[in-house]
Formats: C-alpha cells, structure tokens, sequence
C-alpha cells in the first residue's frame, strides 16, 4: 500500500513529541522512594503492633517498684497454668493432625480436576473458609445438643434410647477446632500442589512405577512443603482460639487464651495476662525455631514451591527411612490397587471414586452445620430438631433491635475502613518488595508478616492497654487502627503475588508511547491490576468484619461490632435469633465470595 | 520526514560486578536499519533499553538528531518500541492500543481515529479493531505491536527480537512486511535480534556483539565475507577455519603456509594489518570447499567422509581430515539428485579457491 506524506497534523504529533524531550523528570532519589513508600506500614506496626505488645511483655516484670518476676511465681505456683497450656498444646497439635492428614486428599482432589469442579470444591472450601468461626461454632452447639439433629437422628435410628452429652468434651472441641481450621490447612496444601508438575507422576509412569508408586515416591515428596506449611500454620492459629473451647468445651477444655481473657476482662491484673501472653509466645516461638531446624521457614512464605523446595535439614539417615517407608507404600498400595477391579473407562488421571467420595463428604460435614441454621431460623419451635412451623419473627427481631443493626452498621463502617487502610498502607509496601531492590528484603517480609504469627490475642490485650490509656477505647478509629495491623499482611501478601504476575514491560510500552508515569498508573497498572486490588481490599474487609479478638475488648454496647456483638449473646443464650443472624451473615460471605471468585478469574484472564 | 539520526558515545552499562554494556559508540544514519546482532548476554538487549531510556546508562551520552537525550525519561524520546512479547496491553481492544500513544499526545478523538485506521491498514489488519489482544494470533499481535508503534511516527524505532515467537514461516513473511514499512515509513530502525539469518536478509548494517562489545560494525556483505575475528566468522554462517602463518603481504592478499603443511598458498586480507610470521587462521565457507576423490585432485587437504546430511536445497558432507588434531571440516553443495556421489568411510581431497580464503587475526594464537 503506498503511503501519503506525513499530514500537518502528523507533524505537530511530532513537535509535541519534540516539545517533551526538552522536560525532565523529576528524580526522587532512591532511598527516598522507598522511604515515602515504606513508612505509613512500619510506622503503623511500630506503633500498633510492636509498641502494645512489648509494653504488655514488660508490664509482666515490672510493677510500682520496679523490677519484678512475681507474676512468672505465680503462674508456676500452682499446676493449673502448666495443665492449661499442656491441654492447650494436646488440642492443638490433635486438632493440626486431624487437619492435615483429612486436608491432603481434599487438596490433592481439588488440584487434580479440571477447571469447572475444580471451581465448584473450591468454592465450598472457600464459603466454610470465610463462614465466621462464630458461627460454625455455634452451629456444632446446635448441632450437637441435647436436642439437636445428632441425637435426634440417633434416637429416631434407635441407636440409643436416651440423648447423649455430646458437648462440653475433648470430641466436640475437637470437631470444633477441625471444623474451623480445616479450609486453612486444604487452602495451603492446595497452593503447593498447584506448583506440582503433572507430567512427574507421568513420567515416573512410563519409567515403570505403578500409580501408587508413583504417588508416593514423587507425587508425596514434592508436596511435603505444603503439608509443612498447613501444619504450622494450622497449629499456631489453633494455639490461639478460644471461640471454639469456649462455646463447645467444657472446664476441662480451657485454652490459654481464654486466661488472658479472664485476667483482662474480671480481673484487670495487666501483669499477669502479659505473663501468659509470654509464655504464648514462647511456645509460638520455640514451635517456628523447630520448623525452621526442620524444614526452613522458606517454605512457609507462599515463595514455597516444589520446584524450589531445598532438601530438608533432616539427618541422612532419617531421610534413608522415609524412602524405604514411601518405598514400601507405594508398592503395598500397588499391591492393592492390582487386586481392586480395574476400571478400563478411566484414565490414568482421573481420581478415583473413593477419593471423591471421602472429599465430598469432608466438605458435607464442614458445611452441613452453617446450613442447618437456615431452617432453623425460619422455626418457631427454638432450635430443637427438627423444625416446626414457619416465622420470621427471628428476623424481626433482629431488625428491629437497635443493637443488632448498629453492630452491623458499625462492622460495615469498621470493615470499609480497614479495607481502605490496609490498602493505602500496604499496596506501596507490595510495590516496594517487589519492584525495588531494597536491601534486606526478606528481613522486611517477616516483619510485615509478623501479625500473623503472633497470636492475636497478645496484640488484642496489647492494643487494648494502649488505647485505653489515649482513650481509642470503644471508637471506631481505633478498631480499624487494630484490624489493619492484621489485615495489612494479607493486603500485601495478595499484592505482591498479583504484582509479580503482572508484567513490567507492559509499564514500560506505555512510557515508551509516551505516557508520563500518572498516565501509566492511570491507564495502564491499576485497569490491569484492578481485579486484583478489589480482591485484596475484600480479603482485609472480611479479615475486619469477621474480626473478635480485638473487637471483644474494644467495644462494648451500642459500640459492637457484629461479631462482639453475637458473641455476647451467644455466651448469654442460645436463641433462634443468633440462627437468624448466622443464616444472613452466610449469606451475606456467599456472596462476598462469588464477587471476589468471579474477580479472581477475570484477572486469571488477562 | 519522520527519522532522525542517533548517535551512542561511550555508553556502558554494569550490574553490579556484570558489565552489560562496555564503553560503546555507535552512530546510526537517518533512515538506516541497522541490526543489533549477538548471542544471548552480549549486551544487545541491554543497548536498546539505554536507548529507549528504559534503563539508566553509568556513562556515556545519547543523542538524537543531536539533542541530548542521555538522561530524558522515555515517555519524552519520541521513540516507538516494539517489545520482545509485543506488550499489547489486555485490558484495552487492538484499536484502543494502537490510539494508546495518540492520546498520550492529546491528538484529537477524530483524528486519532482516523491514523489508527490507517496504521491497521499499513499492517494490513483492519478487521481486527475492535478484538482484544488475546483474541489474536502471534502473527497478528506483532502486527499491532507494529501498528501500535508506527501510528505516532517517532523519529526512531527500536525492535527487540520482535519476531522471536514466532515459527519460521511467519519470520520471513514478517521479515518482508516490516522491511517493506521501513521502505514506505523510511523510518530509523534499531532492530535487535540473535539470529544471523534474520540480520543478514533486513539490515543495512550489522552490530554484531560480544561479552558487552561491538565485536564488528559493517554491512552484511562486510560481516560475511571480512569477518575480522574469528567469532564473526563463526557466528555469522558455517565457516571451517584452518590454522596458518603469514608468509608474506602484497597488495592483492597474502602468502601463507597451513599448518603441518609445506606448500605455499595464497588468501585475501580482511582489511586488517598482518605481519609476516604471525599466526592466523583461514576462513573457507563451507559452499567454496571444492571436494574430490582422494588421488584425483590436487587438494590442499585430504579428509575421511563421516556424514552426509541433505537440508533441502544444500548437501553437506562432514570430513573428518587426516591431520591430527585438526577440527572437522563441512563442504555444502546444491542438492542435484538423490544419488550421494561419495560414500561415507571414502578418502576425500579438498581444496579452494584463493579468493575464497579469507585471513583472519587469531587473538588466541596459532
């Protein structure tokens, strides 16, 4: 095609061009940049998170006349602390195992099929996921009573002849627990297995090794990091609940978080709460120190994959017994499988129906509860089994409560707060890790990271001694000054992996094409990046609206939040209406969900 | 007209302790296409992200029709790219993309308009407007990369190994569409590549670089057939090349002696300066080695057939030469029948035209 000579309308396209190269930019030095960027999240943890919890750790040596470790003699006066913090490590480390070893088979299901059910288990992961602890917990309290679906269902079948205690035991924390952490534990796994090449279990398949040998001399090695991970992570937020113990464990189930509770909350004895807060904290401690010797902490920063993952630290021989233990595995489930009936119809690939079966049923039982309050609150026959009737006086009730829709008005405000904080803190953090080369990058990572280690109650009571003595106490600010020094880590965490999928050189065509870096943020990374924001912003929101740990100190009244507010009922009373809040408040996350499902595929899409 | 000269003075470039980038200078002519060319680490990515201002240089100055641009942000050097992957940004249509810069101008809606549809017609897509990027395929994404970049007519293009996607087919066909738009846009172009073919069928001119250098600047005929180093030669095209000592230098070439050998032959210059006595080495390409049944001829060399490989339109025979230590040799010939005039395991002899024998300065030594 022949071209016509440039129009005049061309050339002053390229005078403005021209014109452009004359203006310079301005060069903010490096250390600058970094600074402006980095401050507001350091300043935000410094103040709201190292500040607190170093002035709770010192309030326990330190009383009017200085110096002093009588609050470390009385927590070991008396066996009863000790005994607390054993049961609290049995129901941990029972509640870890239980997780990790039902979680495998989800995780390698949910990473094994294709795109459209892969999409639906993990929805079902997701929704248990982001349901409220509060919640499900109730709903095990429901579930489990006297007069609830389980004994109902036992006396109807004849099974017993009179209802069983089912609650107030070691089992039904323990169902609690499992309940609650179980999705974590599956989510974890998942983002290792994800990383596994296919083609491995493959390609050990055409160099002679049956499935089961395949499984577990190459398919099992390789995902041990994510087992790894799910442990530590399962474990250290375990150490730290107390809505399950509480609502279905008896005395003998007390976890030590809940001392810290009584000692703040009946007593106000400061000093000895941070005595327990230390003694928390060294166990959290002591655990990531062995994790580390074991296994690296490398491998829990989301950096872990199987292709990177080092070879563990474990001793030589140690290792020698796991290979002829995985060894002896898989040639006795080939063993098996050989004797099973084959299945001509199904290919290499595809999961067989006892693994299906089994997934299907974990999601069953860790959704069922939530589910079983729907009609419940809809019931005028209280929340025995099965429902009678139809009303929806609960709902009135809730409505028409003060309490109730300023606790909701207030978790919105708290929640819209925090997730618009945690952004503006914590993006150009995201940025700054990714994109600089800032010195002591891994050093910073930890440090951001470090509000999810430590366990939430120590900042809680930390935070709540601080605020009480500038009188943030009970205000909105101050909640969401709270809730984003524990969102913040998952803001950034969420943006530096969308910031390193995003790809640079698309940044540098657009300045290349002559965009000033405004225009390149403008038109070009946030459009891009967008999707990936609004599921981070999201990520904090419900972080903050699920949020009961810092909440059950700083409010109070008409000042609670949503879930104060239902945990204040629910210690009360178990009534219908806390079923009719459950059910919208599902509701309410199933949507949430879908909105940030449906965006996390679109930014997939681009 | 839409071209301007670029000069590079001195400009380097270090990672740390990696130098990416020794002192380099280069001029480019108004409307020339001049090729970066080197292996992988050679320093020719490296050049074009200083020039387009995406990189900041340690030393050295930039200028564009003289004007300094050393240190203008790239946004201000009225300078397209086209990037390796293309760059298309997702979120926006072909037509959006291709309006990005004008925009980025304030050219009017109207206007810009009517140059994204003419730039769509230049790259002869116009159907595409309004698809997405991922909609495409990569022959059809490079394509509105080009577009994307020829619509602002800026003073220089830069091209960064853009058809490196692409299979072979698609290469040369898109090879003749952008040397046909340098023809009509008469645009500067600095086109970065690693593959000698591609340099060869486009460039005005060759940068070949090495290890952060200009290895040799010249013209494609330059580069072929005067390789100044070994590396040249060998990079650029298949090349046997024989171990010899300078015997003596005239006006027309030089006498030389092969190593192990008695017999005077003779070889042209590269235009570099020998001394007699100096070790060097000779260059055959494969298609001037003559080859016949061993005692037939009067070869230079005599060598065992080990393979031979037919590609299409040229025969390669691989000989093995009798001198010890010597590295194998490779002849090329048209293919003619299917019928291998030689067996493998069969003594050949090989020999040259003096034209064809280039001297070359062997910087390692005999």
């Amino acid at each position: 095609m022949p071209l016509r000579s440039a129009t005049p309308r061309e050339l002053e396209v390229r005078a403005v061009g021209r014109l452009r190269t004359l203006q310079q930019a301005p060069v903010l030095t490096p250390v600058l940049t970094w600074a402006a960027m980095g401050a507001p999240l350091v300043l935000l943890l410094a103040l709201f998170l190292v500040y607190p919890v170093g002035q709770l750790l010192l309030l326990s040596i330190h009383n009017d006349s200085g110096f002093t470790l009588a609050q470390y003699r009385q927590l070991f006066a008396s066996s009863v602390y000790v005994d607390v913090l054993l049961i609290t490590l049995k129901i941990s480390l029972v509640t870890t195992l239980v997780c990790v070893v039902t979680g495998y088979p989800i995780a390698y299901l949910i990473s094994l099929v294709g795109k459209e059910r892969k999409a639906t288990l993990l929805f079902w992961v997701l929704l248990s996921f982001w349901t409220s602890f509060l919640v499900r917990a109730f709903a095990w309290v429901v579930l489990l009573g006297r007069n609830g679906v389980i004994n109902k269902l036992l006396l109807s079948l004849g099974i017993v002849s009179a209802p069983l205690d089912l609650l107030y035991s070691f089992g039904s924390v323990l169902v609690g627990m499992v309940n609650a952490l179980l999705p974590l534990a599956v989510l974890t796994m998942l983002s290792v297995m994800d990383n596994i090449d296919r083609n491995l279990p493959r390609a050990a398949a055409t160099l002679g090794a049956g499935p089961g040998m395949a499984f577990w001399k190459i398919y099992f090695p390789l995902s041990l990091p994510g087992v790894a991970a799910a442990g530590i992570m399962v474990f250290v937020t375990a150490i730290g609940f107390f809505i399950v113990p509480a609502l279905l464990g008896g005395r003998r189930e007390t976890m030590i978080t809940q001392l810290i509770i009584d000692q703040v909350q009946q007593t106000m004895n400061w000093g000895f709460a941070g005595a327990i807060s230390v003694l928390l904290l060294l166990v959290v401690l002591v655990v990531f120190v062995v994790y580390d010797r074991l296994l690296g902490l490398s491998t829990m920063t989301g950096a872990a994959t199987a292709a990177n993952a080092r070879p563990s630290r474990l001793s030589g021989s140690f290792e020698r017994i796991g290979d002829v233990v995985l060894t002896l595995l898989g040639a006795i489930s080939d063993r098996i499988i050989r004797v099973l009936p084959s299945r001509r119809d199904r290919g290499p690939d595809t999961p067989g129906l006892w693994l299906q079966g089994f997934v299907w049923i974990m999601l069953l039982i860790i959704s069922a509860p939530t589910f079983l309050m729907i009609p419940l609150s809809f019931g005028t026959g209280g929340l025995n089994w099965p429902p009678q009737g139809f009303t929806l006086h609960w709902y009135q009730e809730v409505l028409q409560s003060p309490v109730w829709t300023q606790a909701v008005v207030r978790s919105l405000l708290v929640g819209l707060g925090t997730g618009a904080l945690a952004m503006l803190v914590g993006t150009p953090a995201a940025f700054l890790l990714v994109r600089s080369n800032i010195p002591g990058k891994a050093a910073w990572l930890a440090f951001i990271l470090s509000p999810i280690v430590v366990p939430r109650m120590i900042i809680a009571v930390g935070l709540f001694y601080v605020f009480a003595r500038i009188g943030l106490v009970g205000s909105a600010f101050g909640l969401i000054l709270g809730h984003t020094v524990v969102a913040v880590p998952y803001v950034v965490m969420t943006m530096m992996a969308v910031l390193r999928n995003y790809d640079t050189r698309l940044d540098h065509a657009a300045q290349s094409l002559g965009a000033r870096p405004l225009a390149t943020l403008r038109y070009v990374t946030f459009p891009i990046l967008g999707a990936g924001m609004m599921s981070s912003f999201l990520f904090a929101f419900a972080t903050s609206f699920d949020e009961l740990t810092i909440a059950l100190f700083a409010t109070g009244g008409l000042n609670a939040t949503l879930p104060k507010q239902f945990w204040d009922e629910v210690t009360l009373q178990v009534s219908p209406v806390i079923a009719a809040v459950s059910t919208c408040l599902f509701i309410f996350m199933g949507i949430l969900i879908f909105v940030a499902e449906r965006l996390r595929r679109r930014v997939a899409a681009n | 007209m839409a071209s301007s000269s670029l000069r590079v003075a001195n400009l380097s470039k270090r990672y740390g302790d990696f130098v990416a980038l020794a002192p380099t200078s280069l001029d480019v002519a108004k409307g020339e296409f001049l090729t970066l060319l080197g292996p992988s680490g050679s320093g020719k990515t490296t050049l074009l992200s200083l020039i387009a201002g995406l990189a900041h240089p340690d030393e050295g100055r930039i200028l564009i029709d003289d004007a300094d641009v050393t240190h203008s942000p790239a946004y201000a050097r009225d300078i397209g790219v086209v990037f390796q992957n293309y760059a298309l940004f997702p979120h926006m249509t072909v037509e959006d993309n291709i309006a990005f810069p004008l925009k980025m101008r304030k050219i009017a809606d109207v206007e810009a308009r009517r140059l994204t549809a003419e730039a769509l017609d230049t790259v002869r897509l116009p159907h595409v407007a309004k698809r997405y990027p991922r909609e495409l395929s990569g022959g059809q994404q490079q394509r509105i990369a080009l577009a994307r970049c020829i619509v602002y007519r800026p003073a220089i293009i830069l091209m960064d190994e853009p058809l490196g996607a692409l299979d072979k087919k698609l290469r040369d066909q898109m090879q003749l569409e952008i040397k046909r738009i340098h023809r009509e846009l008469r645009t500067t172009i600095v086109y970065v590549t690693h593959d000698q073919e591609e340099a060869m069928t486009m460039s005005d001119r060759i940068c070949l670089m090495n290890a952060g250098a200009i290895e040799q600047l010249g013209t494609p005929e330059d580069l072929y057939f005067r390789p100044k180093s070994v590396f040249v030669a060998d990079f650029l095209g298949e090349s046997n090349l024989l171990g010899a000592t300078v015997q003596a230098v005239d006006a027309d070439g030089l006498d030389i002696v092969l190593a192990d050998r008695e017999a005077r032959s003779r070889a042209v210059g590269n235009g570099s300066a020998f001394a007699a006595g100096e070790p060097i080495k000779i260059m055959v390409r494969p298609q001037n080695l003559t080859v016949e049944s061993a005692g037939s001829g009067h070869g230079k060399l005599t060598g065992r057939l080990t393979d031979v490989m037919i590609s299409g339109s040229l025969t390669r025979l691989y000989i093995a030469p009798e001198t010890a230590g010597m590295a194998p040799l490779v002849a090329a010939y048209p293919t003619r029948s299917s019928a291998a005039p030689y067996a493998i395991g069969q003594m050949l002899s090989l020999g040259w035209n003096a034209a064809d024998a280039v001297a070359i300065r062997d910087a390692k030594g005999a």
